[in-house]
């Protein structure tokens, strides 16, 4: 059997006094998607950083199929093949749509500076295949329209959605989503869970995203991870999750039935 | 003009085109950022494998394809093959719901649907129980549709690969069934979403098309190297004729823009020399100029309202044959390089030669300030029953009341209670499966139009209103709703407008504001809002929104047969007029009668003393769900404008 896309091991990070995961096992299976659930300050966000490379785990082991990758930097985590959104949208404001999701090539640019500056020879042809890299994600994710405005000019669910695009752009292989859909009405988070299930069904992309709204959880997800004050407290199928009684004093609050 | 028995169908004509203009580009679409072309050649061709799929699929002659979708080469070509194989193309709103798709397909006996993508498929596939003769849906873009199994479904690139191999066996198929084509052959089924009732399939031949067609492009002078942007749904006969009859006729270029959020900036790349609107775009192109304006320092704000004043006066003054005093014509040059240039180019609109508005009035400022700019915009008149074309201004004899003088081969005359009937060439050949309709509309050859109004000394036809709309109030006064709605409308913050006041002692009206222009005042004023339903009944629009209605009491006040048909009371709608909810059609007419049942509550209040009134209104999503807003709305009144003091 071949070895799973990323494997978490018995991870924990502390902060001074402070733990915020402790021993934390999850499996990210290729082509799967799957959702980190839990109250505020369960370690959610902490165990995307740890992922992405941001934060070093104090102890336990990461693999990324099969290889130990704990202490990779994050440009080096990027390198790998993974990209992530951000909880608090950060675009580069003032560039385009365009321009914010050109970045996202950055790591399969090479070329002299002096010859991308005269945009001449191989630099103009590198440059044309970014771009059309780029054109088909704004294709795929409905973005035609504000190509050319600068992001910050968005409306917020827009701007989410040129995150995605930026991470999109470097043909990752695991998605890191935190918060994709937070502070969405309703038209717009339908619209962004059709684009990740296309994703993942286009492209074939395994994403990992932490999420709020249990319907939208219930409704995407292969497979459900609940974090509780840094620990793992349940992991399975969502139908199994949604019925397991830990998560719901934990999370979903005491039953009343 | 007559119709040649070698180019009698559109696809005989879209093959001579392939030999004559075959390096010419037929049609553009603009996908991943770039301008996409294809030749005649490349029409030609990719039609033909689109008919040999069909063909392989078993489709036989007077077969139905229903297409849905944005304005799409893959589209347009699919209605050319299914001609090609003397079948009948019926285009559908691309927005239509569940329930008007379900009707359309299932009257029409449709086998086939070729479709744009997941969206259509979705309903489609929902739709087809009720439509037992659907047997194939083909789809262009196949994103979202991976995982789908239907036996039914196929993508258009698997089609045509079908017809490659089809070709093979039967490699003249297609040009035998062509040859077998002829000019009284139906060349589509046009579906009108008509005010009242279920859609009518209004039958329009090849002859029809061609003529109709060919008629205005001599009398309108369009050539080979026109560029037309193909933007307007495909279902509308407008587009079939634009966008596919004239385009084959001439062989101009048709350009299908990005998607339906960038035309305005698509309309800008191209530059079309050739450009269709109805009054309703005309009307959101000049409220985003506005804007635009009024966010501009107070100088370049001055300059450019005295600049439009300037123009607008020379243009009314030519529009209604008054002299032009010297230093304006002067002026206008320097208004032309500091404002009107720049903004036409802005807006895509430096290269028109000829652009159009119809489909509803247009409100006389909005067009006398497109004129203004030195664009050539005139008036057409025309319905699906006609192929679109009935009357058009001809260059150089455009009015500002007028819908222009007949096309050529079109006879006009106007029946004892005021309707306008015509006979052309172009009239269509019946209501598909409703000869009842059809007797009722097409009565000894001649077309009831439905709307009321005469031809004046010059020949120039004028249009009053729906003839069933012109009604009187309670002391006879004639009153022609369209007309009030119009003035309203011209208003930047106005979207939409419903007057009433048959049998009644004065008039009234239900006012929906631009949500754009509206939030955008409400913004740089720091009136807070939330939705549209809350910023509808701010006060302060309320008071902005008084002041338009005054200004169109004050213009009706001079008019003395309108004078008394001034709007005295008014409230602003809680939602916008939507066709989902069946208010308005998809080609945004009013459907009065409609509103006046459902909005009962609100139009009584209106005549009743109080100042507010509460509502419960159903609205339906884009997905076929009704839910219900429930909503506590104001009324204001107006006060009427005296007569103008006599000079």
């Amino acid at each position: 059997m071949t070895a799973p896309l990323l494997e978490v091991q018995q991870v924990s990070v502390r902060f001074g006094a402070l733990t915020a995961l402790s021993e934390v096992s999850l499996t990210v299976e290729s082509g799967k998607i799957l959702a980190i659930i839990g109250p505020n300050g369960a370690g959610k966000t902490t165990l995307l950083n740890v992922i992405s490379g941001f934060y070093h785990p104090t102890a336990g082991r990461i693999l990324f199929e099969g290889r130990d990758r704990t202490h990779l930097s994050p440009p080096d985590v990027a390198e790998l093949g993974v990209a992530r959104t951000f909880q608090n949208v950060a675009l580069f404001k003032g560039m385009s749509v365009l321009d914010n999701i050109m970045t996202g090539r950055l790591l399969k640019m090479n070329g002299s500076f002096l010859l991308e500056a005269l945009y001449w020879g191989p630099a103009r042809r590198q440059e044309l295949a970014h771009r059309a890299v780029v054109e088909r994600i704004i294709d795929f994710l409905e973005i035609q329209a504000i190509r050319k405005t600068p992001a910050g000019r968005l409306p917020y669910g827009l701007q989410k959605r040129v995150e995605l695009a930026r991470a999109l752009a470097a043909e990752p292989r695991l998605l890191l989503l935190d918060e994709p859909m937070a502070g969405m009405n309703v038209e717009e988070k339908e619209d962004m869970c059709r684009f990740i299930l296309d994703v993942n069904a286009e492209f074939g992309t395994s994403i990992t995203l932490i999420e709020h709204d249990m319907s939208v959880v219930m409704d995407i997800s292969d497979r459900v991870v609940v974090l509780d004050y840094g620990r793992k407290i349940a992991d399975g199928l969502p139908e199994h999750v949604r019925k397991d009684r830990a998560v719901l004093d934990a999370y979903l609050g005491v039953s009343h039935d | 003009m007559r119709v040649e028995s070698a180019h009698d169908t559109f696809p005989k004509l879209i093959a001579a085109n392939a030999q004559r203009l075959s390096r010419k580009i037929a049609i553009r679409e603009k996908d991943l950022g770039i301008w996409q072309s294809f030749t005649w050649q490349q029409y030609f061709d990719e039609a033909r494998l689109i008919a040999l799929g069909l063909a392989s699929l078993g489709f036989t002659r007077g077969d139905k394809t229903a297409i849905v979708g944005d304005n799409r080469p893959q589209l347009y070509w699919a209605v050319a093959a299914t001609q090609m194989l003397g079948g009948i193309p019926v285009p559908l709103y691309q927005d239509s719901i569940e329930k008007e798709l379900a009707f359309i397909v299932d009257h029409a006996e449709a086998r086939f649907a070729i479709v744009e993508d997941q969206e259509q498929v979705d309903k489609l596939l929902r739709v087809k129980p009720q439509c037992p003769r659907l047997q194939y849906v083909v789809f262009d873009d196949a994103r979202g549709l991976r995982d789908y199994r239907e036996p039914c479904l196929l993508s258009l690139a698997d089609l045509q690969e079908r017809g490659r191999r089809f070709a093979a066996e039967h490699p003249n198929h297609v040009e035998n069934e062509m040859a077998r084509g002829g000019a009284d052959d139906i060349a589509i089924i046009c579906y009108t979403s008509g005010t009242t009732g279920a859609p009518k399939g209004t039958m329009l031949s090849h002859r029809n098309l061609i003529l109709a067609a060919g008629n205005a492009v001599e009398r309108e002078g369009l050539r080979e190297d026109e560029e037309v942007l193909a933007y307007l749904p495909m279902a509308w006969v407008g587009d079939h004729i634009f966008s596919y009859a004239q385009s084959i006729v001439t062989g101009f270029t048709v350009n299908c823009p990005e998607s339906g959020a960038t035309v305005l900036s698509d309309l800008r790349e191209i530059a079309p020399t050739y450009f269709f609107a109805p009054p309703r775009i005309w009307e959101s192109i000049l409220t985003s100029v506005m804007i635009r304006i009024e966010d501009a320092a107070w100088i370049k704000r001055r300059l450019v309202h005295a600049c439009f004043a300037l123009a607008q006066d020379m243009e009314r003054r030519r529009l209604t044959g008054q002299p032009v005093p010297w230093w304006r014509r002067a002026l206008y040059p320097l208004g032309a390089a500091f404002v009107y240039g720049p903004l036409k180019d802005n807006l895509g609109m430096r290269r028109i030669r000829r652009a159009y508005t119809a489909g509803e009035a247009i409100g006389p400022e909005i067009f006398v300030f497109f004129r203004s700019l030195g664009i050539n915009v005139k008036q057409l008149y025309g319905m699906t029953e006609s192929s679109a074309l009935v009357a058009i201004h001809q260059d150089g004899d455009v009015r500002l009341d007028t819908v222009g003088t007949p096309l050529p081969g079109v006879e006009v005359r106007i029946s004892e209670e005021g309707e306008i009937l015509y006979r052309s060439p172009g009239v269509f050949q019946g209501y598909y499966k409703n000869p009842e309709a059809t007797r009722q509309t097409l009565a000894d050859g001649w077309v009831h139009s439905g709307d009321a109004g005469f031809l004046d000394a010059d020949g120039h036809l004028k249009i009053i209103d729906r003839a069933k709309d012109v009604s009187r109030l309670a002391d006879a006064t004639m009153f022609a709703p369209k007309y009030l709605e119009n003035k309203l409308k011209f208003s930047p913050y106005v979207k939409e407008a419903v007057c009433v006041g048959q049998g009644r002692p004065y008039v009234t009206a239900l006012v929906n504001i631009d949500f754009v222009a509206v939030g955008n005042w409400a913004e740089r004023r720091n009136i807070p809002y939330t939705s549209y339903a809350d910023l509808a009944q701010r006060a302060e629009v309320y008071q902005l929104v008084q002041g338009e209605v005054a200004r169109v009491n004050r213009s009706l006040a001079e008019d003395e047969r309108l004078r008394g048909t001034q709007i005295r009371r008014f409230l602003i709608l809680h939602k916008e007029l939507d066709p989902d909810d069946e208010e308005i059609t998809r080609t945004r007419k009013i459907r009065r009668g409609y509103i006046a049942q459902k909005y009962a509550v609100l139009i009584d209040a209106l005549y009743g003393s109080g100042d507010h009134v509460e509502v419960d209104a159903r609205v339906t999503y884009e997905d076929g769900r009704t839910g219900s807003v429930r909503a506590n709305l104001q009324i204001m009144e107006v006060d009427a404008v005296p007569a103008p003091a006599a000079r």
